[in-house]
């Protein structure tokens, strides 16, 4: 296990370095140039050479880019073109934000997933595998600003139980944090528990097929012990499998959520950044979203070999 | 040979409801229809049929993994039908099992230590060492050894799961194995070691076997009376040797001569004969009446207007059976004539 873990901690740096470049070089395709875009019309030709110079735009892409590498090495993203703040500070300061909105709403989508997924698959074509299938379709099909919104006109504007918008950082006050992120997460969470439970019922019911099953009940092992212990860490595997992508996606859609709950996440730093092309700001998102998404991975990978003996390097 | 039965199946009924599409109760299917078998400790029973004969729905009813309908099942003194399958600990600790397929019926996430160990662990108050060390003793009683402990399912063969399976329904030190169809998924090597292995374990541990398969010549080698079922009734009963070497019933006769003949001319006119014969799903009859008397080469009038009662063999056991109304009267009842 600790082999698996060094390799794709290792495996880490490569894939980093080849994102960094893909959006290094991505990036200075882009037609508009951002001296323009700073001065505007106005500038002089003087202007617009000096300022260029004191970016270091006058210098070819790979030096520019071998000096940007050798200051995000040590942590350094560089200086955003607009507000001249610090790319990190300006990233790590979000970080938290979009992180603990993703996180929580890939918790509500695991509890619930697994629950309803269980629940249907224990009797299939029962009442609460109907509900369920009919939950989970209608989840999957629900856009997440949509059903945000509905959040927001019920339970924050008409029950007035939560707040319509803002974000309240753990560290203040966790209740108020709790408060503030629980329907952004659920309106997040929605589509990727609806996802999940499709995938734990399918598999738990193909699981529940299986004779170790039948052998377990006959040893006479509790209800609750044959359904957890036997059934389910069997049926998580193909889960786990997926559940990568699962929370992935949730990133994604973390921006768009953050944009109905006015929570100022990394999806608003990027979508400013995006409208202003601010380069530097854009290229440290991409660099920290890809380390998220390949974190992310690292764990599902290493459950996945936790839950699959065959999964282990042996 | 007259100890109590240790287990005492009487006038069994089992039927499934299949789901109409709304969930509602669909169209009854009747898997067993009033069987009755007994099995005396340490006694093996073989329970031979085709497949849909309902044979491992007895199996299921013995474990508490189907509702019984009717009828009763009465293991050491405890009326098993009637607890809807919530069997108590004391009790489900004496009957254990061993399943058909070996590669699905051991749990691909736990290791071999787990596996055999989970009864323990849930019956018993062994702590882990001690665990540990029965686990190993019963891993040397399969052939199998320590160093295997800490491994997983899938780095084994098929025989050696199914090894594994046998240590497991061990560990209790059961009063009786329920074995359902435990070599028919083996190649045919194996199988004898597995045989062997359950026939050396029963001589020394004096468990009672439920053996259940389709294959009559394999049941026969181990087996000390043979039941032969056909769409849920039980047609014939009796010592192995008769059954095996002097069948009375026709569908026990037909159940051995399924074992492919070595002239290929003499196989041809058999296989022809038996094209006639509809599939066992079509020839579910009317409860009226013998069960095979579709399939069945010497069906009479008689045998579509009343069921064939059990009438005792001469050389043991009985069979279902209006040819046997000449030579034998009646038996009082099929439980009686066996003992």
């Amino acid at each position: 296990m600790l082999r698996l873990v060094a390799q794709r901690v290792l495996a880490l740096v490569p894939l980093l370095l080849i994102v960094s470049v893909l959006t290094f070089s991505f990036t200075s395709l882009l037609p508009s140039d951002p001296v323009d875009l700073i001065l505007g019309e106005s500038g002089t030709q003087e202007q617009h050479d000096m300022l260029r110079k004191r970016m270091g735009l006058d210098q070819p892409v790979q030096v520019r880019y071998a000096a940007w590498l050798g200051k995000a090495v040590r942590g350094d993203l560089g200086t955003s073109f607009f507000s001249s703040v610090s790319v990190t500070d300006a990233v790590l300061q979000r970080l938290p934000v979009t992180l603990s909105l993703t996180a929580f709403s890939a918790l509500i989508a695991i509890v619930v997933g697994v629950a309803a997924g269980v629940a249907a698959a224990l009797k299939p074509q029962s009442l609460a595998d109907r509900l369920a299938t009919l939950g989970a379709t209608f989840g999957q099909a629900v856009p997440n600003f949509w059903f945000g919104l509905i959040l927001v006109a019920i339970f924050a504007v008409g029950l007035r139980w939560f707040p319509a918008t803002g974000f309240v950082r753990f560290s203040e006050s966790p209740s108020d944090w709790l408060r503030s992120v629980t329907l952004p997460s659920i309106a997040l969470g929605l589509s990727a528990s609806a996802a999940i439970a499709r995938q734990v019922r399918s598999a738990m019911v193909g699981v529940l097929q299986q004779d170790y099953i039948r052998a377990a009940r006959a040893q006479g092992l509790s209800r609750s012990r044959v359904i957890l212990r036997h059934a389910l860490t069997n049926a998580m595997v193909p889960v786990v499998a997926v559940l990568s992508f699962q929370i992935t996606v949730l990133l994604g859609g973390a921006l768009v959520v953050e944009q109905v709950f006015s929570i100022n996440g990394l999806g608003t730093l990027a979508i400013g950044a995006v409208r202003q092309q601010d380069i530097p700001m854009l290229q440290g998102l991409v660099l920290v979203m890809v380390a998220l998404v390949v974190a992310v991975q690292l764990i599902t990978d290493i459950i996945y070999g936790l839950l699959n003996p065959k999964a282990r390097p042996s | 040979m007259t100890a109590a039965p240790l287990l005492e199946i009487t006038d069994l009924h089992i039927t499934y409801w299949r789901r109409s599409l709304l969930g509602l109760r669909g169209k009854p299917f009747h898997a067993v229809r009033g069987a009755s078998l007994s099995i005396r400790p340490g006694e093996t029973l073989g329970l031979v049929g085709e497949s849909g004969s309902g044979k491992s729905s007895i199996a299921n009813a013995v474990l508490g993994l189907a509702p019984v309908s009717s009828g009763s099942i009465r293991f050491a003194g405890s009326e098993l039908a009637a607890m809807n399958a919530r069997y108590p600990p004391s009790l489900r600790k004496r009957i254990q099992a061993v399943f058909q397929d070996p590669y699905s019926s051991l749990n691909p996430a736990m290791t071999v230590e787990d596996i055999i160990t989970e009864p323990l662990r849930v019956h018993t108050e062994l702590t882990r060492a001690e665990r540990r060390a029965k686990a190993i003793e019963l891993l040397q009683r399969v052939s199998l050894s320590e160093e295997h402990l800490r491994r997983h399912p899938y780095q084994f063969s098929g025989g050696q799961r199914q090894r594994i399976a046998i240590a497991s329904a061990l560990a209790l030190q059961p009063e009786m194995i329920v074995l359902d169809e435990p070599v028919s998924a083996l190649d045919v090597s194996t199988q004898n070691q597995i045989i062997n292995l359950l026939y050396e374990r029963r001589e020394a541990l004096g468990i009672a076997y439920l053996l259940i398969a389709h294959d009559l010549a394999l049941v026969h080698h181990i087996s000390d009376r043979i039941a032969v079922m056909y769409l849920g009734h039980i047609v014939e009963e009796g010592p192995s040797d008769r059954v095996f070497h002097a069948p009375a019933h026709p569908y026990t006769k037909a159940l051995l001569d399924a074992v492919p003949l070595l002239d290929p001319q003499a196989q041809r006119r058999r296989r022809a004969a038996r094209k006639s014969a509809p599939a066992p799903e079509a020839a579910r009859v009317a409860p009226t009446g013998c069960p095979y008397r579709n399939r069945c080469p010497s069906a009479m009038k008689r045998c579509a207007e009343e069921s064939p009662p059990a009438y005792s063999v001469a050389a043991g056991g009985v069979a279902s059976c209006f040819l046997l109304a000449d030579a034998r009267p009646e038996a009082a009842s099929a439980a009686s004539a066996t003992a």
